[in-house]
């Protein structure tokens, strides 16, 4: 028995058509202008929707081992098929943390066991994210990691950076960094401007992403490692990164959801359900973030899908934790905020995103016979809000309450298999 | 939330609610000159204060003020409380409230708390402070203490006032700044950019300078912003004897300013930092009249949320304000 995709609009990297697809086991065996059922077939009518190979998120915080009663691998890989995700890339923020190969297996197979979309554990740069010591990048290497980062932090010792990129040359790892220097944040819970100087909050200031990202910048100029830099939020963060790949510096970047829609005003009612790191930041900022991601700037869009407790959001906002949910919203918040042709979103949100993850073997292929069937079947059109009890994910921290979103997601389909049907979750 | 329900910042009163408090003030004011400074106008109400952040004075002030009106209070200090225990803020308000409260008067060391609060409580909420965001019963005494001192009624058109110091780590400044440019007073912060919040524009104050010396002869309030000294650690001023330097009211200082210029301070003082002479040797301070003033500003907030009305109570007799009623 196959499964017969009819009437689509197809996008993928080689391209627009409308085709029918057939798949059969955990392939595309047939693409061809008409397809007839054979018996027996699952059809899903994808007439008016788009199918797109599945997209993959470059940041998420699954929070198991350890924050289990905020998101389990198992939600939170629902909540990520629900969304049309087919991969996404597990931050080593967890307790114990991803540094070593037994943590990141068993973070790798909590996401088979669950099995409704690829969980790619990252390793952390450093033992315990402490910023002291590096993590056995080749063990980990070894054990299918791609991402090295210490998201959450920065690392803010130079020298350890510089050594991080030199031995990571050749791994066939990607570092990746949270652009965070420390001691311009302490106490930081928004961005620092107008807003926080009205609102008497203590202030993030963009600088301080942008100075760590500039001086990493010159470190990849330095060795010629590559690197990745997780959810910029400022203008000169854009301006940098255009700057450097157009010296042809080897350097991908990602913003999120949440750093292209909303702006620090949002703190105004001091609901910390806003607060996040880096912090949401002005009009300004916004735009050239959407700018970025139009122009290629930016490679990806991440959702650093952040599940907290109720109750630890619950809590004045220099004591909540920072983080927003992001999965299931990602692709309504992108095309309701982003001025872009529907291919290029397409793109942030697949191929480009599944290259830097070191997984485009597998997932952001082009839709033709023989390729592995990660697919996402989505309509464009459809507006919709988010109903924070009906998300799948454990926790309900979503900002986009109240929201008109464009486009949601019907069908999700993992190696061949649905796991998303009709916008609800098979499994 | 509900303006005539809770004091959660004096932008929220506007410049008629200001001013009617600042009305129900002077009719305060008369009941605390009394032999026996007391009128039943709250009986029956329960003010409680939740402070999670000491504050002697400013509770006491409240405490003095519920007191006056015949309120019932009670007060949960942090120390003695379950947060120690675990329990949220969220679970200790609600407990709170169900004992039956009518307002809560909250001091928190976090930025919006008393906002958090207020939407979990359908009791007033009165904000004595939260991080370094607003105090709006502090404004509302200086406000008060500057229209007695001069001897107007209404506003404070005209006016200039300095307000030297800490303005970014002070809620205080925030609240006293934003009351007295409502009122017509043109204010002029100085201070030192590290002690500056970031991006203060026209929407802040109508000047910023950090020359004192520039501003203090014509000025008609000069307001003293506590120093606070764990600040020092934070590279924001090289010293305190180079801030009390370039920003102290010292004898010189003193003797530059206009006889009738009234010398403000929120304390507590920190002598020999902001102020090296003594304030009861300046005909213009009124840094008493302040805490004096509080109590009746308090009364007045406390009345204007839980009396039945919003018009002045008649205090002309001892039982006139008998539950409330007018």
């Amino acid at each position: 028995m196959s499964l017969l995709i009819t009437g689509a609009r197809v996008i993928d990297p080689t391209g627009e058509r409308r085709v029918d697809v057939r798949v059969d086991g955990a392939v595309v065996s047939e693409v061809a202008e008409h397809l007839d059922p054979v018996d027996g077939d699952d059809v899903i009518d994808a007439a008016g929707l788009v199918l797109t190979p599945g997209f993959v998120d470059l940041h998420v915080h699954l929070r198991e081992p350890g924050r289990e009663e905020a998101e389990t691998i198992e939600t939170g890989s629902r909540a990520a098929a629900l969304g049309g995700f087919t991969a996404v890339v597990a931050m080593p923020n967890t307790d114990p943390t991803q540094d070593s190969v037994e943590v990141v297996d068993f973070v790798r197979h909590q996401g088979e066991r669950a099995g409704l979309c690829e969980v790619l554990p990252s390793g952390s740069i450093t033992v315990g994210r402490a910023g002291e010591r590096l993590t056995p990048f080749a063990e980990l290497a070894g054990a299918g990691v791609k991402i090295i980062t210490d998201d959450g932090n920065g690392v803010q010792d130079p020298l350890l950076m510089r050594r991080a990129l030199e031995y990571a040359d050749g791994l066939g790892i990607t570092l990746a960094q949270h652009c965070e220097v420390e001691r311009l944040t302490i106490g930081a819970v928004m961005h620092e401007g107008s807003c926080c100087s009205r609102l008497g909050l203590p202030g993030w200031p963009s600088i301080a992403e942008e100075l760590m990202l500039h001086r990493d910048i010159e470190l990849v100029r330095l060795t010629g490692v590559g690197m990745h830099f997780l959810h910029l939020s400022t203008a000169k963060s854009v301006e940098l990164v255009r700057a450097a790949k157009a010296d042809g510096l080897p350097i991908t970047a990602e913003a999120t959801p949440h750093h292209f829609s909303l702006t620090d005003e949002r703190l105004e009612t001091y609901d910390a359900l806003y607060k996040v790191n880096p912090p949401l930041r002005t009009a300004a900022d916004l735009a050239a973030i959407r700018a970025g991601l139009g122009d290629g700037t930016i490679d990806a869009i991440a959702t650093d899908h952040a599940p907290h407790a109720p109750e630890t959001k619950e809590q004045p906002l220099d004591q909540a934790p920072p983080g927003m949910l992001g999965l299931e919203t990602a692709l309504g918040v992108s095309l309701a905020s982003l001025d872009m042709a529907l291919s290029d979103v397409i793109a942030a949100l697949s191929w480009k995103p599944a290259a830097i993850a070191g997984v485009s073997d597998r997932h952001g292929r082009p839709i033709e016979p023989g390729e592995p069937a990660n697919l996402t079947i989505f309509d464009p059109d459809d507006v919709w809000e988010v109903v924070p009890a009906r998300l799948a994910s454990k926790s309900r921290n979503t900002p986009y309450i109240g929201m008109p979103l464009r486009g949601r997601v019907l069908h999700t389909i993992l190696q061949g298999t649905p796991v998303v049907r009709d916008g609800g979750a098979l499994r | 939330m509900t303006p005539s329900r809770s004091l959660l910042a004096v932008e929220d009163l506007g410049v008629d609610g200001i001013i009617r408090i600042l009305d129900l003030a002077d009719h305060m004011a008369e009941v605390n000159r009394r032999p026996n400074p007391k009128v039943p106008a709250l009986r029956g109400k329960t003010v409680c204060s939740v402070f999670f952040e000491d504050s002697t004075r400013t509770r006491l002030s409240f405490e003095t003020a519920a007191k006056r009106l015949s309120a019932d209070t009670m007060t949960f200090a942090v120390s003695q409380s379950s947060l120690n225990k675990g329990e949220s803020l969220r679970d200790t308000i609600e407990t709170i409230a169900a004992m039956g409260v009518d307002a809560f008067v909250v001091r928190h060391g976090s930025s919006g708390a008393p906002q958090m609060i207020d939407a979990w409580t359908q009791a007033s909420v009165i904000n004595a402070g939260d991080g370094w965001h607003a105090h709006p019963t502090q404004a509302l005494l200086d406000a008060y203490t500057v229209r007695t001192a001069i001897g107007r009624s209404g506003g404070l058109d005209g006016l200039r006032m300095a307000i030297v110091g800490d303005v970014k780590h002070s809620r205080v400044a925030r609240s006293t700044i934003a009351a007295m440019r409502m009122l017509g007073v043109h204010v002029t912060v100085v201070a030192p950019r590290t002690l500056l919040p970031p991006d203060v524009g026209e929407s802040f104050a109508d000047a910023v300078t950090d020359r004192l010396d520039d501003v203090i002869a014509e000025v008609d309030v000069l307001y003293l912003l506590r120093v606070q000294q764990e600040r020092m650690n934070e590279a924001l001023v090289p010293s305190l004897r180079e801030y009390t330097t370039r920003f102290g009211l010292t004898a010189e200082r003193a003797a530059a300013l206009a006889p009738q210029t009234l010398i403000m301070h929120p304390g507590p003082m920190n002598r020999g930092v902001e102020i090296t002479v003594d304030p009861a040797e300046l005909p213009g301070a009124v840094i008493t009249q302040q805490v004096t003033n509080g109590i009746a500003v308090r009364m007045a907030v406390l009345f204007d949320l839980l009396g039945s009305g919003n018009t002045a109570p008649d205090t002309t007799s001892d039982t006139s304000m008998e539950g409330g009623s007018l």
